[in-house]
């Protein structure tokens, strides 16, 4: 802690910070462009400049740059100084000479960084008479478009996505007064992150080519605090609606999840909720072949319930992308003994012991901002990028870490981000990654080791052994994996803060169970340390602690004929199992109700359709990989502009059901009872209550806004439809108004930010006014709650080792590769993200292609699980023998390790190839 | 040695050479350039060694004390050669050294891009080995494990001289591993640069030879605690090092008596000057010369004119004038003047000469040599050259004069990211100051209202 005296005040600070950084902390205005709380300070932009004085006697001081200026004790500023103020008004001027005054139609517009720095400075007069600088633009790819011309040169595009994000495709070219941000020539920016350069940019250079297609200003849409849904990680995010679309994403800042960056699947993943096949009103088939009919919601039930009643028995099948209410509502309309969660055996029994060990191993899992904290990490069998993006780049953030501690001996302060970044070079905390293909973090690994899922676990298992001689050692490791372990091992026991992340993408128990294995040595070696588990699915996590038979046990009741009616909730069954099966169960089964808000061909076999709502109408619960409860809030209500489509979230549906079922009224059920009914019910969810504030929750008296106070045009939004302007939605389920009435200020503390704004403060930098520092904790508390926690039981070592692979070119299994774009089952519905996905390929060591004679760029027919794909062969150094590597979502309900039939070469004469 | 190229140094485009014969210069009184040969053809490592050459390599490595040559340089008080005058030795004193610190870099400035400056050319292309010898000095007293010449990429001959007199003295063993048996290692590489100004910055320059952008790097922390490739580095002018040797075989005491009593900085300095003189060129001459002794030198201006201005050491030295031809010529006098000493290479403004147009070459260049890093040099500068293309061409407007002077004090020393934008400001605040009179006269318009067209001047 250090005193500082500002403006003739003295306040306490956090002495390890820049002058910016606790000035903006304490809430005080200082404009800024170059700097970012996450990115450091690198003294560019000259925009933070305030006077500093010596002591107390020095009555004349120096203007320094605040960002640039430690926040020492005893530090003497004047942010007010004239002489500041004329400088900063001089900054913005000329930043505003080659800037073109588009702002009436740029998308930055009403949220830009720019606009309000300008306004702060008060520069409303042009004097600069002579002509602008103009440039062309890039085609950047489907995400993200390019005006070049609005650029001010802050350099921040590029320290965010070369140096941040570890990007390669984006370049500072040229010098003076002309440096081009951009690619060196056109084409998809390539780094899995690129989406936050439209947040981290302070102008309208890169804009989110998505929202561009249907844009409305910021002020102009509807918030609400949501989680996406994309993956496991539980990124927060403010999705943004208009007209009953979503319009855009922004990052909703999360001190401990996200921080103020997302994936690019999680940003431009949302296209689904638009779709316009989606299903809106309840739909009923007379025989499986005839065409749906459209039903009212109450006739609906009536028959839906009709049927179930006569059903000798109903299955009800989960889903881990569905909230953990909809799930228990499913559940408590079937029966807890006819209830499966939906997930295939294998992936379940991987999240199963994936809970176990978070609770037994004997390290704690850390919060993806935790990650960054650990000084060694080992991968075993991940790709996080892929798998769960937002935890690579923490991983990054870890790994390039080290140069802190470089800063630290020659006393370099941490935010001192170009000085950290040339004293470290390319010296990184040693990060190991046994992967048989080729990860986004190689560059910064000290090693890859590519290796078929039975040897990654081996070698886990025998690090092991190296960190604890009481742990199983391997028999017959070969010397390279032996000396690799060593290695490890070592740098695991020399580290101060060893991370070990592993995960269920290879969907092996060896792999976990060799995970757990280190876990417990380290522990048993009094290493602090952390383990992070990598799931699937936005609610894996939440469906696993609830628990329940698998969807393989689901389909096999209906198959046998054990039940003639099933429930499914918003779950593609041919995504998990293969189609033959999938068909067969659902075949045999006779009443078949599915509850979903995407056609997926489960969707099609439907005797009843619900239409769900999306995580955008609906609100619900999820459980990310961290085993953070975390509640979604409903953005808009889709009955108000569309007064014909009768979406509801699943949970209603269901208790609806169960309430015409039971022929009774249904009784009121609202988000807080049924989160409440939910965790009752469940022991190991009894926390999930506390992971938002309910309904009654109130700021000043006030529901929270779900809408801007600038938002426009509501009285006419719907006059197409009616002239008289009905009374706006309700919201009986939460805090929130789907109105601009209601609390939307930064003063109070709140949890729960559909968006941030503050006076001045329009863009997403207005987060800062919502931590308790800049780049701290929302000050109301960081959404969401731990729900698994450590046990005291201690994890046993297995007895097991798998033996070390077979090579054998003849039979080949699928080795299943997560992908972020299109690996996963909603976002590659969406546009963008269709676009942005790279053409499948599939991946064969070089021997094994010889032993087959194969050659590179040959296209082999694959043929598996009903499905045939055709796709040209890319021989992958060092993938492992005895494997063909295929991408995720690919080939819907292949499981990892299934046997191939040995692939054919596709000749010019095969009837059926490409021509 | 061509003819063509010897007769071509000897014309009188050619200004890199030393205006003192043979018989003028000794080792006493002209550390820097008594070796030189009137033919000016290469003094190459025979007849250097001859002339006493790597004697002070050789006395320092056999005494093996590295600080006692920091010591004898602080004593010295030998100042900055590239125009900062900070003293060398302090700066050798501050560099990281230890067990647990990486051995550096010793990297000689030779990027000599400043307007009106030749001097470390001369040295480079007619002594290369006392830049050698002043190297090996400066990597022994700084632990430094490697050397790179960062040398401006015009300068073919230089790099051509340098690196034969580089292979020369490796083959001699005064590089390379063991250096004259002493246990010591070190060797010199030759970069030539790729024609950007800031590059003679010498933490930009540092940026340039790890391959990336010559941006300027903040400081602290300075390149002795992390500099190329975040290892202690130690980056010296030409000349500077080339004083070195001189200092180590004659001690501090006769180092500090060359500038007698003309001032406080030790030492011989090589002046010059540039403009129209009779004889420009360079000359070794004691710390503290006054300009009025070098015009005169120089044979005094051509023809009629008389001399309006004058720039003490390069174009982003202030300008100074008739009246100050005879203050000495040292770092902290010019400093106090309002200009600086900057490299000691003069430019003589004659009084023909529009002070405007003057004005708007040199803000044109250090316009195009921004590195595009800080907004105030990057966006502030091309300003300033629309605002004096106006003038020049009696376009400007009322209130563009009060402009100027805004944009020149918006860039001086501590409101921009480096010394570059203040290097511009210098010149244009010390010609407002003094030439205000000729400014005016461009101004033909009342102030147009804000968004009226704007005037094509042409673009930078």
């Amino acid at each position: 802690m250090a005193i500082i005296h500002v403006d003739g005040q003295s306040y306490e600070v956090n002495g390890a910070q820049n002058l910016l950084q606790a000035c903006l902390s304490l809430g005080l205005d200082i404009p800024y462009f170059c700097w970012h709380p996450a990115m450091g300070s690198v003294g560019a932009c000259r925009q933070c400049a305030v006077r500093q004085y010596k002591d107390e006697d020095d009555d004349t001081g120096m203007l320094v740059m605040s960002c640039m200026t430690p926040a020492e004790d005893q530090t003497r500023i004047d942010i007010e100084d004239d002489e500041a103020r004329a400088f900063r008004a001089s900054v913005v001027e000329w930043l505003m000479i080659n800037h073109p005054h588009d702002c009436p139609v740029c998308e930055e517009g009403g949220h830009c960084h720019l606009q309000d720095m300008t306004v702060m400075t008060g520069h409303d007069r042009r004097r600069y008479r002579f002509r602008k600088r103009t440039r062309r633009n890039q085609y950047l790819g489907p995400f993200i478009a390019h005006e070049m011309n609005r650029c001010i040169t802050c350099y921040r595009c590029v320290r965010f996505y070369n140096d941040y994000a570890g990007g390669t495709d984006l370049g500072a070219f040229g010098a003076k007064d002309n440096v081009y941000f951009g690619r060196y020539e056109d084409g998809i920016l390539e780094n899995e992150f690129a989406g936050n350069l439209t947040e981290v940019c302070p102008t309208g250079v890169f804009t989110d080519k998505s929202h561009s297609e249907q844009y409305t200003r910021k002020w102009d849409l509807q918030f609400a605090p949501g989680i996406c849904h994309q993956c496991a990680v539980g990124c927060n995010i403010s999705p943004g609606e208009r007209y009953g679309d979503i319009r855009r994403i922004e990052n909703r800042y999360h001190g401990e999840v996200n921080g103020y960056f997302l994936c690019d699947r999680g940003r431009f993943g949302y296209g689904y909720v638009n779709r316009e096949d989606r299903p809106r009103l309840p739909e009923w088939r007379e025989t499986p072949r005839s065409e749906p009919a459209s039903l009212e919601v109450d006739t609906a039930l009536a028959r839906i319930s009709d049927s179930l009643r006569h059903a000798r028995r109903v299955i009800g099948i989960g889903s881990p992308r569905a909230s953990l209410e909809s799930n228990h509502q499913l559940r408590a309309l079937v029966g807890s003994e006819n209830f499966s969660t939906g997930i295939e055996a294998d992936e379940q029994a991987c999240l199963e012991l994936m809970n176990h060990l978070q609770q037994s191993a004997g390290l704690a899992t850390p919060t993806p901002r935790q990650i960054e904290d650990h000084d060694a990490v080992l991968v075993l069998g991940e790709d996080p990028i892929q798998s769960a993006a937002r935890l690579g780049l923490n991983i990054r953030q870890a790994v390039l870490s080290r140069r802190v501690s470089f800063g630290e001996k020659i006393g370099v302060p941490a935010w001192n981000a170009e000085a950290l970044k040339t004293l470290g070079q390319d010296r990184y905390h040693p990060l190991f990654i046994a992967w048989p293909a080729p990860t986004g973090l190689d560059d910064v690994a000290e090693d890859r080791l590519a290796m078929a899922p039975d040897d990654i676990a081996r070698l886990g298992f025998a690090v092991a052994h190296c960190i604890d001689p009481a742990a199983p050692a391997v028999a017959g490791l070969d010397e390279a994996s032996t000396k690799s372990a060593r290695r490890i091992a070592d740098i695991l026991m020399a580290a101060e803060r060893p991370l070990l992340v592993s995960g269920g993408s290879l969907c092996s128990i060896a792999i976990l169970q060799a995970a757990g294995a280190i876990a417990q040595a380290l522990s048993r070696r009094a290493r602090r340390g952390g383990l992070m588990l990598i799931r699937r699915e936005a609610n894996s996590t939440g469906l696993s602690l609830m628990g329940g038979p698998p969807l393989d046990w689901a389909l096999e009741e209906l198959e046998q004929g054990r039940a003639d009616a099933v429930v499914v909730l918003e779950n593609d069954l041919y995504q998990r199992r293969p189609r033959e099966q999938v068909d067969q169960a659902l075949a045999a089964a006779e009443i078949k109700v599915v509850l979903d808000h995407q056609r997926t061909p489960t969707l099609e076999q439907a005797s009843f359709i619900l239409p769900a709502a999306s995580f955008a109408e609906a609100d619900g619960t999820l459980v990310n990989l961290e085993g953070r409860a975390q509640r979604f809030f409903q953005v808009f209500d889709p009955g108000y502009l569309r007064p014909e489509t009768r979406l509801h979230e699943s949970w209603r549906w269901l208790h609806a059901l169960t309430a015409k079922l039971q022929d009774g009224v249904p009784p009121e059920i609202t988000l807080d009872t049924v989160t409440q009914a939910c965790a009752v019910e469940f022991p190991a969810l009894i926390g999930i209550t506390a992971a938002a504030p309910g309904s009654d929750y109130r700021v000043e008296g006030l529901k929270l806004a779900r809408e801007p106070h600038r938002y426009s045009g509501r009285t006419a939004m719907r006059a197409n439809l009616n002239v008289n302007e009905p009374r706006p939605a309700q919201d009986p389920d939460t805090a929130f108004a789907f109105s601009m009435e209601g609390y939307s200020g930064s003063e109070r503390p709140r949890q729960q930010v559909p968006f941030a704004w503050a006076p001045g403060w329009n863009s997403p930098q207005a987060w800062n006014k919502f931590t308790d520092e800049v780049g701290g904790h929302l000050r109301g508390g960081d959404p969401g709650i731990r729900i698994l926690h450590r046990q005291p039981v201690r994890f046993d070592y297995p007895k097991e080792i798998p033996p070390a692979a077979s090579h054998d070119a003849e039979s080949l299994r699928a080795l299943i590769l997560p992908r972020l774009f299109g690996g996963e089952e909603t976002s590659s519905l969406a546009e963008p993200i269709r676009q942005r996905m790279t053409s499948p390929v599939v991946l064969l060591s070089p021997d094994d292609a010889e032993a087959l004679e194969l050659r590179e760029g040959d296209l082999l027919r694959i043929e598996l699980a009903g499905e045939s794909r055709i796709l040209p062969l890319v021989e992958q150094p060092g993938w492992p023998r005895g494997w063909a590597g295929l991408p995720a979502g690919l080939i819907p309900g292949l499981a990892q390790g299934t046997r191939l039939p040995t692939p054919g070469r596709m000749d010019e004469t095969t009837p059926g190839g490409p021509s | 040695m061509t003819g063509a190229m010897a007769s071509q140094r000897n014309s009188l485009r050619y200004r890199s050479r030393l205006m003192q014969p043979e018989s003028e210069r000794s080792a006493d009184t002209h550390p820097l350039t008594w070796r030189l040969r009137d033919d000016g053809e290469v003094v190459w490592l025979d007849e250097y060694l001859g002339k006493d050459g790597y004697q002070s390599v050789r006395r320092a490595l056999s005494e093996g004390d590295p600080q006692a040559i920091i010591a004898a340089m602080k004593d010295a008080n030998v100042r900055g050669r590239g125009g900062a005058g900070f003293p060398a030795g302090l700066k050798w004193s501050l560099t990281l050294q230890g067990d647990d610190m990486p051995r550096g870099y010793l990297i000689c400035n030779a990027d000599e891009m400043e307007p009106g400056t030749f001097k470390d050319r001369l040295l480079m292309e007619q002594q290369p080995h006392l830049l050698i010898e002043g190297m090996i000095l400066g990597a022994y007293a700084n632990n430094s494990r490697s050397g790179y010449i960062f040398l401006r990429g015009e300068y073919v001959e230089s790099a051509r001289v340098l690196n034969q007199a580089l292979q020369e003295a490796r083959e001699a063993r005064w590089l390379g591993n063991d250096i004259d048996g002493s246990g010591f290692d070190f060797d010199i590489v030759v970069h030539t640069g790729a024609g950007r100004y800031i590059c003679g910055e010498e933490t930009a320059l540092i940026s340039s030879l790890e391959g990336k952008r010559a941006n300027p790097r903040a400081k602290p922390p300075f390149p002795g605690q992390s500099g190329a490739w975040g290892k202690p580095s130690v980056v010296n002018n030409v000349e500077t090092l080339c004083n070195v040797p001189a200092v180590i075989l004659n001690g501090a005491d006769w180092y500090q008596a060359l500038s007698g009593d003309r001032t406080d900085d030790g030492g011989s300095k090589l002046y010059g000057i540039s403009g129209p003189v009779h004889r420009p060129g360079l000359w070794e001459l004691p710390m503290g010369t006054t300009g009025r002794e070098i015009i005169a030198l120089a044979g005094g201006l051509r023809g009629d004119h008389k001399l309006k201005a004058w720039l003490p050491g390069g174009a982003s030295t202030g300008f100074l004038l008739p009246e100050h031809l005879d203050l000495p010529l040292d770092f902290d006098t010019v400093g106090k003047e309002g200009s600086r000493l900057g490299t000691g290479l003069l430019t003589v403004v004659p009084e023909n000469q529009s002070m405007v147009a003057l004005m708007r070459n040199l803000e044109a260049f250090f316009a195009r040599e921004s590195c595009g890093w800080c907004t105030p040099c990057r966006d502030g500068l091309p300003w300033t050259v629309k605002l004096l293309q106006a003038l020049e061409h009696g376009e400007g407007e009322e209130g563009d004069i009060e402009l100027l002077d805004k944009l020149a004090a918006d860039c001086g020393p501590g409101l921009t990211f480096c010394a570059h934008a203040p290097g511009a400001a210098m010149p244009l605040e010390t010609a407002l100051k003094h030439f205000r009179h000729e400014f005016e006269q461009g101004i033909t318009q009342s102030r147009g209202p804000a968004h009226q067209d704007p005037i094509p001047v042409g673009s930078v």
